[in-house]
């Protein structure tokens, strides 16, 4: 037994070992106190709810975000707008459907079922209208990006004017944790850029945090019950793992031997 | 292959073992008599039983909702990730559990080092092994290529592109792999069609791995010869099975952190971006169980001769029964041997170290040592070890291994000295 929890730890101590070679690069990230981290994370669904507004108000009119669907904001693990809230939110956007039975596209009011409206018709459009570079789709960003949440919640808040000798080109911005420091992206949020509807105040800290939690959530929109059933899960393992062990012991003691 | 003869017991069980043996087949693996003094690594073959289930049973479920397309593959993991029932697990069973299949058989295929398990008689064993290791890189390697995310599209170019190093025909393989002129829908679909073929094989070759297995019997912690069935062994049920049911369980716990906690861990963040033929991403690299193969092959500064290296390295093993001269198959009993397997052990550690960094300045140059070492290990050391080195005495059974036996393998093996010791 001594053994195989030498083994054991082998294991456990070895694969995040084989994981951090892939941490390579090294930036601080600034973080918070996220709610989803940990055994038991969950989403805090004001700082949902105040993201997506973060969302719509800001990012929605140049990063898409073409895997959630407005039928998602009424999920149960999500912002949980009611479903009438959420009807409400789709109605609010135009969508073009069709054809219709002459043939002719038409824009109705959206619906719960329809996917999240693109700012663009494609990426060409995209790009023609931000200098070249593609606003990147927003719906797994954060799990496309090394540093993660963090990575997103510095980046809101890593604008700052270029040090000396550093020169930018028309349309390009200075911005600490971006790899290579250039950027795109001006900088989008300043304090009490828009009114949450709870009464929070709209710091810039604020708002990054609680656009990222959104955006974990469009990337995971299972974690909560991933982490629900990891519990139950590893719970399980272990007492059938103790019950065996018992098993194995009484079976073993049958001949002399040490296992 | 058991010493016994079975029989049915019942009218019907006689009546169709006799025209298809499955009974006896059953009888055989529930007797099968086991070395008794097996240890805790040696319960990693079931553990990768269970985890080449659980690859081609969840492989099975994506299959059904994944679309091999170029224009589609992306969209439908993320269609899997959010709409198909449980899809979200079921794929990060699959994404992690190779992950958990590679580590088990690291694990699995340096304890054979350390216990000299390759050796005879079971040289065989050893090589189907070392087809079946092959073949898990090949279905890993294509696995990683089917969400077509930013690592699939150039982990496939980079690794395909290998080929071109072919003198003459090279250019033409790559096209013939690649179905046209680059990595394109036509690559994704023979991906998909292979990486679903090639678990299959490898469920076939892991029959004939365990009916060689089951010809000599286990080799076990002190490597002697073990008379079966005798006071050493112990029938497979339910010692065994009940020991590798708790190691799975272990292992699931394991398994399971991954899945529910850090899912996305193991793997590369570029993976989340739908792959791009115009935007090569910063660093390109492969799963962290090809890293060590990786850095081989960027150590040296030819393209062909880097490739032959690589190749070079997996197939050293096969040959591994044959360099290695020593009679006597435990590290236990080789005191240089043993000091010599972990200075491997941490050479292959830091080959995948140096397989994530970019190659170059400090990181090429401790790739290039540690390339030299590894093959110096297998080519050099371990030949001349087998000459040279003074083991320790050897015991004659399991039972009596305080009797001090001696040194000569040989007499280890002799039956008759065995029988006046019991």
């Amino acid at each position: 037994m001594k053994k195989f929890l030498k083994l054991f730890f082998y294991i456990f101590f070895l694969t995040p070992f084989l994981t951090q070679v892939y941490a390579a690069e090294k930036v601080e990230y600034l973080t918070t106190d996220w709610s989803f981290k940990g055994l038991f994370g969950k989403f805090d669904r004001s700082a949902l709810q105040r993201g997506y507004h973060v969302y719509t108000e800001v990012c929605s009119s140049c990063h898409s975000m073409k895997y959630l669907s407005y039928r998602n904001l009424a999920q149960e693990g999500g912002p949980e707008f009611t479903e009438a809230e959420a009807k409400a939110i789709a109605a609010s956007f135009e969508v073009t459907d069709g054809p219709n039975s002459d043939g002719e596209m038409f824009t109705r009011p959206g619906k719960l079922s329809d996917k999240f409206v693109m700012p663009y018709e494609n990426v060409k459009a995209a790009q023609a209208a931000n200098g070249g570079a593609y606003p990147p789709d927003m719906s797994v960003l954060v799990k496309a990006r090394g540093g993660g949440v963090d990575y997103i919640y510095s980046l809101l808040q890593g604008y700052e004017d270029p040090p000396a000798g550093v020169t930018l080109d028309d349309g390009v911005y200075y911005n600490k944790y971006m790899y290579g420091n250039k950027i795109k992206m001006a900088n989008q949020l300043s304090d009490g850029l828009i009114e949450y509807s709870d009464g929070t105040k709209a710091t810039v800290e604020q708002m990054s945090k609680d656009v990222t939690t959104f955006l974990m959530w469009a990337a995971e929109p299972h974690l909560e019950s991933r982490h629900k059933m990891g519990f139950k899960a590893i719970v399980y393992l272990i007492i059938l793992t103790i019950l065996v062990y018992f098993s194995m012991k009484r079976i073993w003691s049958r001949i002399e031997t040490k296992i | 292959m058991s010493d016994h003869e079975y029989t049915p017991k019942s009218n019907f069980g006689k009546w169709f073992n006799d025209r298809l043996p499955l009974l006896t087949l059953a009888n055989h693996l529930t007797d099968y008599p086991t070395p008794k003094n097996l240890n805790y690594w040696w319960t990693f073959g079931g553990i990768l039983t269970f985890c080449l289930v659980t690859q081609i049973v969840t492989g099975l479920v994506l299959a059904m909702h994944y679309i091999a397309h170029a224009d589609m593959a992306f969209d439908s993991v993320e269609h899997i990730m959010r709409d198909v029932n449980y899809g979200w697990l079921i794929r990060y069973i699959h994404a992690n559990g190779a992950s958990m299949f590679f580590l088990a058989v690291y694990i699995h295929i340096f304890r054979s080092l350390f216990y000299g398990s390759y050796k005879a008689p079971r040289e065989i064993i050893w090589i189907i092994g070392i087809i079946i290791y092959l073949l898990m890189m090949a279905a890993a390697f294509m696995g990683y290529v089917l969400p077509w995310g930013q690592m699939s599209f150039w982990g496939a170019t980079v690794i395909t592109n290998l080929f071109s190093a072919i003198p003459l025909v090279g250019e033409g393989i790559v096209t013939w792999l690649w179905g046209g002129y680059s990595v394109d829908n036509p690559t994704l679909t023979r991906f998909f069609t292979l990486h679903y073929l090639i678990p299959f094989l490898i469920l076939g070759l892991v029959v004939l791995h365990i009916w060689a297995l089951h010809v000599p019997g286990n080799n076990n912690p002190i490597g002697i010869d073990v008379k079966k069935p005798s006071k050493d062994t112990v029938p497979f049920h339910p010692y065994i099975v009940i020991k590798d049911a708790f190691a799975l369980l272990m292992f699931m716990i394991v398994f399971a952190f991954f899945v529910f906690y850090t899912p996305n861990i193991l793997g590369h963040a570029d993976n989340y971006i739908e792959a791009n033929p115009l935007v090569t991403p910063a660093h390109i690299v492969p799963e962290w169980y090809l890293l060590p193969f990786y850095a081989i092959l960027r150590s040296v500064p030819d393209k062909l001769m880097g490739v032959i290296a690589m190749l070079s390295a997996i197939f050293i093993l096969a040959a591994l029964p044959w360099l290695d001269t020593s009679k006597i198959r435990s590290a236990v009993f080789r005191p240089l041997y043993r000091q010599f397997y972990w200075i491997l052990v941490a050479d292959v550690l830091i080959l995948g170290y140096v397989g994530a960094m970019p190659a170059e300045g400090l990181y090429l140059l401790i790739a290039r040592v540690a390339t030299a070492y590894y093959f110096l290990h297998f080519l050099i050391i371990l030949p001349i070890l087998g000459f040279k080195e003074r083991t320790l005495p050897v015991p004659l059974s399991i039972t009596e291994p305080v009797l001090g036996g001696s040194s000569n393998l040989a007499a280890a093996r002799d039956d008759s000295r065995l029988e006046k010791l019991k």
